[in-house]
C-alpha cells in the first residue's frame, strides 16, 4: 500500500461554489451571510491586524486600541522558555527542536520500528539531562524550567512512562487471578475518579508531608509522577478496549501453537490491540498536552503560566489578551495538527486492515 | 490578591480546601535542623514568590524584579553577602503555604497577609510587615473626592465574591452614608465599568487598583485615594520553630528601615562610614561589637544598603512615583513622617 493512496480523497461531486449564486435567493443569502460574517469579524480583524502595534517599546502601545504584538516580540523568549537562564537558552531551544523533529519523524508509519522506540527512550531522558545540565554544567534547577519545552517534556515523558504501566494494568485487569484484577481495578478507578488537579495537589502537598524533610523530591518530578499515574489509568482503559476487541480465538490459537502467556501477548495480542487503539491514544495525548496547563495552579511555569506571568512586568503591564491569544495559537497549532494527523492515520490504518 | 486567582480559586477551591484542610490537621512537621544551617549547606536561599506587578514579576530576561524580590536579595546579602544567592520560585496561592511548611521554601515572600489564624493554626512566624496594603478606592478625578466619606451617593463597582464587597458595605453603614454597589463578576468588565462611566469608583486591594489604573484608557483621569478601608499587612513568612532564622529575616528588613531613618542610601552609604555618630558606627559595623554580639557579619547592614538600598529606595524603585504603579508612600512612610514603617533600635 502506498502513501499516495491515503491522500487521494474522492473529489466532492459538487464544486464548493455551486449553490451559492445559482438563484437570486441563494445569491441574496450568500451576500447577507457574508455581510454578517464581516460585521462580526471586522472588530477582531481591526484589533488583531489593522490597529495593532507590531514593534517598539511599551510606550508605543499606550493608548492604542489594537493589539500590542510588540509585547509578544519583547516577551517571546520568556513565554517560550520561562525562567531558564537566557545565556543557556540553547538548551531548551535544542530540546524543543529535537522533540519536534522526532515527533515529525515518528508521524510516518514507514519509520515505525523498534529502533525508533529506542531513539525515543534515549531522547527523553537525554532531553531532561540537557535541561538539567547534569552532564554539562552549569546545572539548572527544575524551578527555572518553563514554557514550551516544559509542556512538551512533561506530556511526552508522561505518556512514555505511563505506557508500560498501562500495559501491565490492562493485562492485570483481564487477569485470571482475582487479587491482581482487583488491585488493577482499584488503581484505575481511583485515578479515573478524581480530576487531574487533585492528583497534582496530592503530589504537591501531601507527598512532601509523608516524606522526611530532607528527602524532598523535586517539585517537577513529583508532578511528573502524578501525571504519569493519572495518564496510565486512562491509557490502561484504552488498551483494555483494544484487548477486548480481539476475538478469543487469537489467544487460543497462540496457546495451541505452544506459546506461553507473555509470548502470546507480545507476539499476537498486543500488536493487534495496539494498532486498534492508536487513534484513541493520540486523542489522549492531545488531551494531556492541554491538561498540562493545570501545572500553572501548582506554580510550575508551563506555557500558559509563563504567558500569564509575562503580563505582570510593570514595564509591560496588563497585555494579558495578547499573551493568551499567542499561547492559544500555539496550543491550537499543536492540537489541531495532532488531530488532523489522527484522522489521517485512522484512515490509513483502516485501509491497511481491510 | 489577584483577580485572576479569585476565579481560579473558585474552580479549584473544593479540592484545594480539602487538601489544605487535611494539612492543617497534620502536626506541624518538626524541623530537622536550623534553617540557616541548611541554607548555608545548600549555598542558596529558597524563596517562594507570587506574580504581581511591582511586587514580584520577571522582566523580559526572566530576572525577578519587585519590592519583595529586593527583600529576598537583602536576605541573601545578610547570609552570604551576595544578592544573587537566592532562588525565587513562582508559587500559586493554593500551594504556597503548604509548600513553606513542607520545607520547599525557606521564606515565603508572596506578601502573605498577617492574621491571627495563620499565626496560630498554620504554624508560621511572620517577619516585619514590609508593605501595608488594604482595600482602596479608585475614583474619577472630576468627582473632586479626596476622602472615602465624600463618596456619598456614589456608584461603586465591587468584584463579586471578594471581601471587598463586605468591607465597603460596612464602611458606608458605619459612616451613615449611602452608595450604590454594582457587583461585577468578570475582571475585564470591572475596568470597563469605570472606563464607560457606569460606576464612579472601583474598590479592591489598593495595589491591585494601582496596577489596574495603568490599564484604563485615560489613567490620569483617575486617582487612587490614599485611604484604606481594610488592613492587609503583607509580611515575609517562615516556618514556626526557628527563632534564629526569624531574627535574621526581622533584622534584615529592619536594617533597610533604619537606614532610611538615618538618611543612608545606596549611593551615600560610604560617606557614612566616617560618621562620628556611635549609633551609625554600630549600625554600619564600623564598630564591630554589635555584629560580634549577635553572630552576624558586623557589616551586614552596610552590605544590604550597598546592594539593594534602604526601604524608601526599594519602595520608590518598584512601586513608587514614576513606576507603573505610581503609589504614594501612605502608611508605608517612615514612622517619623507619619507612616507605620518602624525599626527597633540597633544596639
Amino acid at each position: 500500500m502506498s502513501d499516495v493512496r491515503s491522500f487521494s480523497l474522492p473529489l466532492p461531486r459538487r464544486l464548493p461554489q455551486a449553490g451559492l449564486f445559482d438563484s437570486w435567493r441563494n445569491a441574496a443569502l450568500t451576500l447577507s451571510s457574508l455581510a454578517v460574517l464581516v460585521w462580526l469579524l471586522w472588530p477582531l480583524l481591526r484589533w488583531a491586524l489593522v490597529d495593532a502595534v507590531w514593534t517598539g517599546a511599551a510606550q508605543a502601545c499606550s493608548g492604542v486600541e489594537g493589539a500590542c504584538w510588540a509585547f509578544i516580540a519583547a516577551k517571546l523568549r520568556f513565554i517560550l522558555f520561562g525562567f531558564y537562564p537566557p545565556e543557556l537558552q540553547w538548551r531548551p531551544a535544542l530540546v524543543t527542536i529535537g522533540i519536534a523533529a522526532l515527533l515529525l519523524l515518528s508521524s510516518r508509519p514507514r519509520f515505525w520500528s523498534t529502533r525508533l522506540l529506542v531513539v525515543w527512550l534515549v531522547a527523553l531522558p537525554l532531553a531532561w539531562i540537557i535541561m538539567a545540565g547534569s552532564i554539562l554544567p552549569p546545572a539548572v534547577s527544575t524551578n527555572q524550567w518553563g514554557g514550551l519545552p516544559l509542556t512538551l517534556l512533561v506530556s511526552l515523558i508522561g505518556l512514555a512512562t505511563a505506557f508500560p504501566l498501562a500495559v501491565l494494568l490492562a493485562l492485570a485487569r483481564r487477569a485470571q487471578m482475582a487479587i491482581l484484577r482487583l488491585l488493577a481495578i482499584a488503581f484505575i478507578e481511583c485515578l479515573r475518579g478524581v480530576p487531574l488537579i487533585a492528583v497534582l495537589y496530592v503530589a504537591m502537598l501531601i507527598v512532601p508531608m509523608a516524606l522526611p524533610a530532607d528527602a524532598l523530591l523535586d517539585k517537577l518530578l513529583r508532578a511528573q509522577i502524578g501525571i504519569t499515574l493519572f495518564v496510565s489509568a486512562y491509557l490502561a482503559e484504552i488498551l483494555r478496549a483494544g484487548l477486548q476487541s480481539l476475538p478469543l480465538g487469537q489467544t487460543e490459537a497462540a496457546y495451541s501453537l505452544g506459546l506461553g502467556y507473555w509470548r502470546t501477548m507480545q507476539l499476537v495480542i498486543l500488536p493487534q490491540a495496539l494498532r486498534a487503539v492508536i487513534p484513541a491514544i493520540l486523542n489522549l495525548s492531545i488531551g494531556l498536552i492541554l491538561n498540562t496547563s493545570l501545572l500553572a495552579v501548582i506554580g510550575i511555569s508551563d506555557l500558559l503560566n509563563t504567558a500569564k506571568t509575562a503580563a505582570t512586568d510593570p514595564n509591560w503591564l496588563g497585555f494579558y489578551t495578547e499573551s493568551f491569544v499567542f499561547v492559544a495559537i500555539l496550543y491550537f497549532a499543536i492540537s489541531y495538527s495532532a488531530s488532523r494527523y489522527t484522522l489521517w492515520l485512522e484512515r490509513r490504518l483502516r485501509a491497511a486492515v481491510s | 490578591m489577584q483577580a485572576l486567582s479569585v476565579i481560579r480559586r473558585h474552580l479549584t477551591s473544593a479540592v484545594g480546601a480539602a487538601v489544605i484542610g487535611a494539612i492543617a490537621l497534620l502536626p506541624v512537621s518538626a524541623q530537622a535542623g536550623p534553617t540557616l544551617d541548611k541554607i548555608k549547606e545548600r549555598g542558596v536561599i529558597k524563596a517562594g514568590v507570587g506574580t504581581i506587578p511591582g511586587f514580584f514579576s520577571p522582566d523580559s530576561e526572566g530576572r525577578w524584579q519587585g519590592l519583595f524580590i529586593d527583600f529576598g536579595r537583602a536576605l541573601a546579602v545578610t547570609v552570604f553577602n551576595d544578592p544573587e544567592k537566592v532562588e525565587f520560585t513562582n508559587s500559586s496561592p493554593q500551594q504556597r503555604l503548604p509548600a513553606l511548611q513542607a520545607g520547599e521554601f525557606d521564606v515565603l515572600l508572596t506578601g502573605v497577609t498577617v492574621t491571627i489564624t495563620r499565626a496560630f493554626k498554620l504554624g508560621f512566624h511572620f517577619g516585619p510587615t514590609v508593605f501595608y496594603d488594604g482595600q482602596g478606592l479608585l475614583v474619577r478625578k472630576d468627582l473632586n473626592v479626596t476622602k472615602a466619606v465624600d463618596l456619598d451617593g456614589a456608584t461603586i463597582g465591587v468584584q463579586s465574591g471578594t471581601t471587598g464587597e463586605l468591607n465597603i458595605a460596612d464602611f458606608f453603614r458605619k459612616t451613615g452614608k449611602k452608595f450604590t454597589p454594582v457587583t461585577i463578576e468578570e475582571t475585564g468588565e470591572f475596568l470597563k465599568a469605570l472606563d464607560s462611566g457606569r460606576v464612579d469608583a472601583l474598590t479592591q486591594d489598593g495595589t491591585d487598583l494601582a496596577a489596574k489604573r495603568t490599564q484604563l484608557k485615560k489613567p490620569d483621569d483617575y486617582i487612587l485615594l490614599p485611604e484604606r478601608l481594610s488592613k492587609e499587612p503583607l509580611a515575609p513568612a517562615i516556618r514556626a520553630g526557628d527563632d534564629q532564622w526569624l531574627e535574621i529575616v526581622n533584622w534584615t528588613v529592619y536594617a533597610t528601615i533604619q537606614a532610611e531613618e538615618f538618611g543612608i542610601t545606596k549611593d551615600n552609604v560610604d560617606s557614612f562610614l566616617k560618621s562620628d555618630d556611635p549609633a551609625i558606627k554600630r549600625f554600619l559595623g564600623v564598630d564591630p561589637s554589635l555584629g560580634e554580639a549577635i553572630g552576624l557579619n558586623p557589616k551586614f547592614a552596610y552590605n544590604i544598603i550597598k546592594a539593594v538600598g534602604n526601604y524608601g529606595e526599594i519602595f520608590e524603585r518598584n512601586v513608587g512615583k514614576g513606576t507603573a504603579l505610581n503609589l504614594e508612600r501612605g502608611y508605608n512612610q517612615l514612622w517619623t513622617k507619619g507612616g507605620l514603617i518602624y525599626s527597633p533600635p540597633f544596639r
